[in-house]
């Protein structure tokens, strides 16, 4: 006898394995324990309004994509007349560009995204710092901002001091920044000023999420950088990081807005906060993203579909093997208890039971004439499939004809797996008579049952779909229950006589 | 707790048996008859010379044990025509089919006169019926899985007189349980009318525990609950004892060798000329047993697994060892 050792090695690998996977899955990617969880999601729209000098026009509007924080699901535009083409520049900033031939008059077109709140929110691709430049200023604006700059640089030490310290400073020396600002905003002059002390930053611009709110603008933000990291600074009160639902709009050093061909131009935006079954959003994250990770959600619709009920076979199959291993109840055919549940998924469970029922009665009448008829085995069970298929296509017309859609379902069963029920029903029937039908049918149907009631729970198929890694974890209950030398809970029924005597 | 529920768990307590009363008594169950004792004891390579009667009957004769004769074999449909002569010069005889399984598909012709073949349960066939059977069998109506099959045509065990009152019409054959050689326990299975005249105990028949010492009966069963008197002759089961028992032990402790199988059960019925008679092998004997004899298979199985396969011991040895430590009163 070799030592269970290894087995029970194994079985303990595979469960902490099917555990961490999932454990992984849940804290990596934000994946519910629970099903019906929602998610947070934000629906923007931009709204650009012009005045069309009656010439071609070329409207250009920095979008967003994908960052920390938010993951972008899908976008749409509203545009009459309007030719549209998203355009991607090299740094990684999106464009949605309009165009059209002839246009005069009040113009207005329409951009709208829908951004998931995800903390997990993989971007496309880093932000990218942008070019040092250094701006030579006339005097006695670079005097003034040369002894901001010098101030800061004396209290700060990394890119990040500098930047809160620089905008500290221009509260401070009051008499400078009233001076700077008659040339340009306070946050043009701490942008450069960052430049010129060799720290890469750059203006953004930035939405405030606000549930319900209207016309809203863009304010300003400054991303400042350190190597690959950046951190946003309130350009007013120098406050770090990013604040909660601030959405970056435009951050790629480019306009937000560039119009050809029209004036008074202007872009404001509307938000409205919506709850989304998180099934739904992260069908619509992963949709584009096919490398993020090793999950169903990166296949089309169809085979997830398909795949959510092949991931339940394993419960009705971890079903089979509790009932016939723990409880002991016979089963006419090993697995064809998942099968009939797996045709009860579709049917609903009454409308299953009854076709089933009727199906496998008037069979065993038919097939006990076939037994008279002393045909070859392969042959009686190929006449036993057509009388199903006979029998299915009959009940559906009468159902349909009755006006019962519901027994139009029976098509779901599969036909070889009844033929094959029927043919052992009717032996058991000729060898052990009635009885053992009832005893071993009623057992196949009591397991269908259970494993239809398994699999058509919503928890397990939320959490078999979701959680992959917890295919394993069945794998090793069916392995235990291969190596369990205990009694059966019919045994104990059975045995009790030799107990009682005493 | 209400009271209903009170009641449930009462009765619950009444019709099942608590695990460890069971384990105390040594009760084998299923799981682990399987696990740790046909899957351990039991070469898989080795199972079809149990499931297949023909080529059970060929290492019968190679090991000269007893066993009824072998008549004729039909193998393909258009043999079945060949029946009535293989069976012309017969008296009685016997067709089964070669993967059957508890008994299925077994046909027992006593005597024929001119009204046909007759039964062991009276009825009366023709040579169609027998030829249907056959062809019956071929199909694989009876085989495990429902395989194509043969039929077995073999010689009638001549019954011994001394079982008469004590069964029903069928044949009442002695199974015992073989591990490793040693014979540990052993029951009669007579047939009643409730089992149809067949000797499976979940149909019915009834079933006599035996002691190993002297196969005297200790205990019968019926349905898995004790009975006295056999519900349809009347005879005290009590009474019964198997006579050529030592013959009967060694013959069941040989088919060890010859088969190779560690957990074996082999169902032996008496002839009244040639004493005990092997006539079927089996390689998942039931765990019914245990109930007929009122003792759990577990603390034998133990005792034999601690000897070890240090000592070499001849079979003789292993049924005085059996019938020293198996004996009940």
């Amino acid at each position: 006898m070799a030592s269970r050792k290894p087995f029970y090695l194994l079985v303990g690998l595979l469960i902490i394995a099917g555990i961490s996977l999932s454990l992984h899955r849940h804290y990596t990617y934000d994946i519910p324990w629970l099903p019906g969880e929602t998610r947070q999601t934000w629906s923007i729209e931009a709204k650009i309004e012009f005045d069309a000098t009656g010439d071609e026009v070329l409207a250009s509007l920095a979008i967003p994509n994908t960052q920390p924080g938010f993951t972008q699901l899908n976008q749409q535009t509203a545009s009459p007349g309007y030719g549209l083409a998203y355009s991607e520049k090299e740094n990684g900033g999106r464009r949605a560009d309009w165009s059209i031939r002839q246009a005069s008059g009040e113009q207005a077109l329409y951009y709208r995204v829908d951004m998931l709140l995800d903390p997990y929110a993989a971007p496309p691709q880093p932000s990218q710092p942008p070019e040092l430049k250094v701006n030579v200023e006339k005097e006695p604006y670079a005097t003034a901002a040369n002894q901001l700059l010098d101030r800061a640089q004396e209290r700060s030490s990394t890119p990040y001091t500098l930047a809160r310290e620089l905008i500290q400073e221009f509260r401070i020396q009051s008499q400078n920044a009233e001076l700077l600002a008659q040339l340009k905003p306070q946050t043009d002059w701490v942008v450069q000023l960052l430049q010129q002390a060799g720290v890469p930053a750059r203006q953004v611009h930035a939405l405030q999420l606000e549930d319900g709110r209207r016309r809203q603008e863009l304010v300003d933000y400054i991303q400042v950088f350190d190597d690959e990291d950046y951190q946003l600074f309130h350009p007013e009160n120098g406050q770090q990081g990013r604040p909660d639902n601030l959405l970056l709009w435009e951050y790629h050093s480019g306009p937000v807005l560039e119009v050809v061909g029209g004036k008074n131009s202007m872009v404001t935006f509307s938000m409205i906060e919506q709850e989304q079954p998180f099934s739904a959003a992260l069908n619509q994250k992963f949709s584009e993203n096919e490398l993020l990770n090793f999950s169903l959600y990166t296949l089309p619709l169809e085979e997830q579909a398909l795949f959510k009920g092949i991931l339940l076979i394993p419960v009705g199959v971890l079903m089979v093997v509790l009932m016939r291993i723990l409880v002991g109840l016979k089963t006419s055919g090993t697995f064809m208890p998942v099968l009939i549940a797996l045709a009860f998924i579709q049917t609903s469970l009454t409308t299953g039971l009854v076709g089933f029922l009727l199906i496998v009665g008037m069979g065993l009448l038919i097939r006990s004439y076939l037994s008279y008829l002393n045909l070859l085995l392969v042959a009686r069970i190929s006449a036993v499939i057509i009388m199903v298929i006979g029998m299915i296509a009959l009940f559906s017309i009468i159902a349909y004809k009755l006006g019962l859609t519901e027994g139009m379902k029976v098509t779901f069963f599969p036909m070889i797996i009844l033929a094959w029920t029927i043919e052992r029903m009717s032996i058991l029937w000729e060898e052990e008579g009635p009885h053992q039908v009832v005893i071993q049918g009623g057992g196949s149907l009591l397991v269908a049952i259970l494993a239809y009631l398994a699999m058509n729970n919503e928890l397990i198929r939320h959490l078999t779909f979701n959680f992959l890694g917890l295919q394993l974890v069945f794998m090793a209950f069916v392995l235990m229950a291969g190596n369990y030398t205990g009694y059966r809970l019919l045994e104990l029924k059975r045995f009790k006589p030799m107990v009682e005597d005493k | 707790m209400s009271g209903p529920l009170l009641n449930w768990l009462r009765e619950v307590r009444e019709r099942y048996a608590h695990p460890s009363r069971l384990a105390q008594k040594g009760v084998l169950g299923m799981n682990r008859r399987n696990i740790s004792y046909i899957s351990r004891y039991n070469d898989r390579s080795l199972f079809p010379l149990v499931d297949d009667k023909l080529q059970t009957k060929k290492i019968v004769l190679d090991a000269g044990i007893t066993a009824p004769d072998l008549i004729g074999v039909i193998r393909e449909q258009h043999e079945v025509n060949d029946l009535a002569g293989m069976i012309s010069s017969l008296p009685g005889f016997c067709i089964k089919p070669a993967h059957g399984s508890g008994g299925k598909g077994i046909m027992v012709i006593t005597r024929r006169d001119d009204l046909g073949y007759h039964k062991t349960n009276g009825q009366i066939a023709n040579i169609g019926d027998l030829e249907r059977h056959v062809s019956n069998i071929l199909a694989g109506l009876f085989s495990l899985g429902g395989r194509a099959d043969v039929a077995i045509i073999e010689s009638l065990i001549e019954f011994d007189d001394c079982f008469t009152g004590y069964t029903y019409e069928g044949v009442p054959d002695t199974r015992v349980i073989v591990f490793k050689g040693f014979p540990i326990m052993a029951m009669m299975r007579l047939s009643t009318s409730a089992s149809n005249g067949k000797a499976n105990l979940h149909q019915g028949a009834v079933g006599v525990g035996l002691n190993i010492g002297d196969g005297s009966a200790l205990r019968a069963v019926q349905f898995d609950r004790p009975v006295l008197l056999h519900p349809d002759t009347g005879t005290n089961l009590l009474t019964l004892k198997v006579p050529h028992w030592e013959q009967l032990l060694n013959l069941a402790s040989s088919c060890y060798e010859m088969s190779g199988l560690g957990y074996l059960g082999t169902d032996i019925v008496l002839d009244r000329e040639k004493g005990p008679v092997l006539l079927e092998l089996n390689a998942r004997p039931g765990l019914s047993i245990q109930v007929a004899n009122g003792e759990g298979l577990v603390p034998r199985l133990r005792q034999i697994e601690a000897l070890g396969n240090k000592h070499k011991m001849t079979p003789q040895d292993r049924i005085d060892f059996a019938r020293e430590h198996f004996s009940r009163q």
